[in-house]
């Protein structure tokens, strides 16, 4: 076993231990930590997918984590005063069932992954960055001004939705469905980088003409990637909505872009597990160093820009070894 | 005929770089393109293997018109290039770097390793923590794995060591013997004459002689190739 591998399993089980302790002390405040870690390091890994091995820097995957946010919250609205949760282009009762919301979350992003991708990866470096960020900024910019699900000011979810045989509105409970949800998207991850597909991928990001010149043509390759990176963050984002209890206009910002993208970068550009860590350090320093002053980000800065000049890949670079990226 | 280039040219840009290129290869049959430095032989196996665009002339492959095709389409009707510089994919594994464009085919993972046991070796070592030689036999297994109709190989022993370039002319007098047409791009005279049948030779973007190896007298070799 690879010394990335041992570091990544420590942190899979660290999590889920930590949580039980806190579980059985009755702390429900580090159970939500925790929780919060698990659910932005999913966003993390979904990002990774197109940024870390795909070599696709999109600054606009807030679209599909808020995308994700909004369809839970909408639902949950809905849901509470028992209206049609759409009325075009068919009728579609409410629920509050987190599989049909997860589905119509998943699909919607797969379909605005489509169209987004479709059109930014026609370009490259900074021009790629800047169309996923219009794309991103204009989900938003209509979010806010759209006041049937609350503008500016958000959409509050009053009831957690539910899932078959978990409790829900536990917090442990919660934790281990998003902590599942967590190992099922690495696994899935995990098969298809190590899959043909993988390699191509990589392939792409480190020279797509070549890549081309022996049969393979990158962009659909490419285009597939981004595709399941944005679904795997807008399922991320609707179990971060579920977690808040509350959505706003927030999630879909650049802010959140640049979030996800510094999980990525403190945990590991193209390391697997990389991204929850990252977002692990992240809430920690948001928790604790918040606590201490609001300037926490100064700080947060520092640990970037150290990461980036000493760190080449991450923290999982710094104590997981270096491998293929670095 | 398998490939069968007419009157073809090409630009980089503005600046017209070939003026008529003919070149034919048959099935089985291993064609050498010649020429001295800055003649337009790697432009030429771009332009055939849609990396640079045709202006005009012909490119069929298999019968089929290939010129304006873009390079993967071009690969997977079964041209397989083997760039110059031995461009592997750095940062993946020997065995990724090989599976990943595999097409069903004779070629298979274990056939590869047979020609150069080396890389069954340097399985799961990432591929820019080769030696030189050792990518070189990657990049020639990675077209292979494509299984094309034609091999191309674009200065495939340059800047090599000499045992390393022995080990490939070896492989490549296999492939030979398997029947495998190839195309070749090469300055060693001396092995370049044992192995290929026919020989083009280009001067200037245009192709001045044409004809089997054996006809390339001493003369000729002095006035096209300077040697």
């Amino acid at each position: 076993m690879s010394r990335e591998s041992r570091v990544s399993l420590v942190v899979l089980v660290g999590l889920p231990v930590a949580a039980f302790i806190a579980h059985i002390s009755g702390e429900t405040y580090i159970i939500n930590l925790l929780t919060r870690m698990t659910v932005l390091g999913l966003a993390g890994i979904g990002l990774n997918f197109a940024l870390g091995y795909g070599g696709m820097v999109s600054f606009g995957h807030a679209a599909f984590f808020g995308l994700g946010a909004y369809v839970t919250g909408i639902a949950a609205f809905h849901a509470f005063d028992d209206s049609l949760f759409a009325t075009v282009p068919f009728e579609l009762a409410s629920t509050n069932q987190m599989l049909q919301i997860w589905l119509i979350a998943l699909l919607l992003a797969g379909l605005l992954a489509l169209l987004i991708g479709f059109i930014s990866l026609r370009t490259s470096g900074v021009y790629f960055i800047m169309i996923t960020l219009a794309f991103a900024q204009m989900l938003y910019y209509f979010a806010i001004s759209w006041p049937t699900y609350g503008g500016e000011d958000g959409l509050s979810i009053y009831l957690r939705n539910e899932f078959p045989g978990v409790q829900t509105d536990k917090a442990f409970s919660f934790f281990l469905l998003c902590f599942a949800i967590l190992l099922l998207v690495l696994l899935l991850c995990w098969r298809f980088v190590n899959a043909r597909f993988g390699a191509a991928l990589q392939g792409a990001r480190m020279n797509a003409l070549r890549l081309s010149s022996i049969g393979i043509a990158p962009f659909p390759v490419k285009l597939t990637a981004f595709v399941i990176s944005a679904m795997i963050v807008a399922l991320a984002g609707a179990l971060f909505a579920e977690l808040n209890g509350f959505v706003s206009p927030t999630s879909l910002s650049w802010h959140m872009s640049g979030e996800l993208i510094i999980f990525v970068i403190l945990g590991g550009v193209g390391r697997l597990v990389g991204p929850l860590i990252g977002a692990i350090v992240f809430v920690l320093l948001e928790t604790y160093l918040g606590g201490l002053t609001d300037r926490w980000q100064f700080f947060l800065g520092l640990i970037l820009l150290a990461t980036v000049l000493f760190a080449n890949g991450g923290i999982m670079g710094l104590i997981g070894g270096r491998t293929r990226h670095d | 005929m398998l490939l069968d280039v007419k009157n073809l040219t090409s630009k980089y840009g503005a600046t017209q770089v070939l003026f008529g290129v003919d070149l034919c290869v048959e099935e089985g049959e291993i064609v050498a393109l010649m020429g001295r430095n800055g003649m337009g032989k790697s432009t030429s196996i771009r332009a055939i293997c849609g990396l640079n665009p045709v202006s005009s002339g012909h490119v069929a492959f298999g019968g089929s018109d290939i010129s304006q095709l873009p390079s993967h389409k071009c690969a997977q009707m079964g041209l397989g290039l083997v760039p110059e510089g031995r461009r592997c994919f750095p940062n993946l594994s020997v065995a990724e770097n090989l599976v990943a464009t595999a097409r069903t085919g004779p070629w298979t993972l274990q056939k590869i390793h047979g020609l150069f046991p080396i890389l069954e070796e340097r399985s799961t070592q990432m591929a820019n923590t080769l030696s030189g030689g050792e990518q070189q036999m990657l990049a020639i297994g990675r077209a292979l794995m494509t299984n094309p109709k034609l091999l191309i190989l674009d200065e495939a022993t340059e800047g090599l060591a000499p045992v390393i370039r022995d080990q490939i002319w070896a492989a490549l007098k296999t492939l030979k013997e398997q029947g495998q047409a190839i195309l070749l791009v090469d300055k060693s005279l001396r092995e370049v004459m044992s192995i290929a049948q026919r020989c083009t030779i280009l001067e200037k973007g245009q192709s001045v002689w044409t004809g089997p190896v054996d006809n390339l007298t001493p003369d000729l070799q002095q006035r096209f190739l300077g040697v």
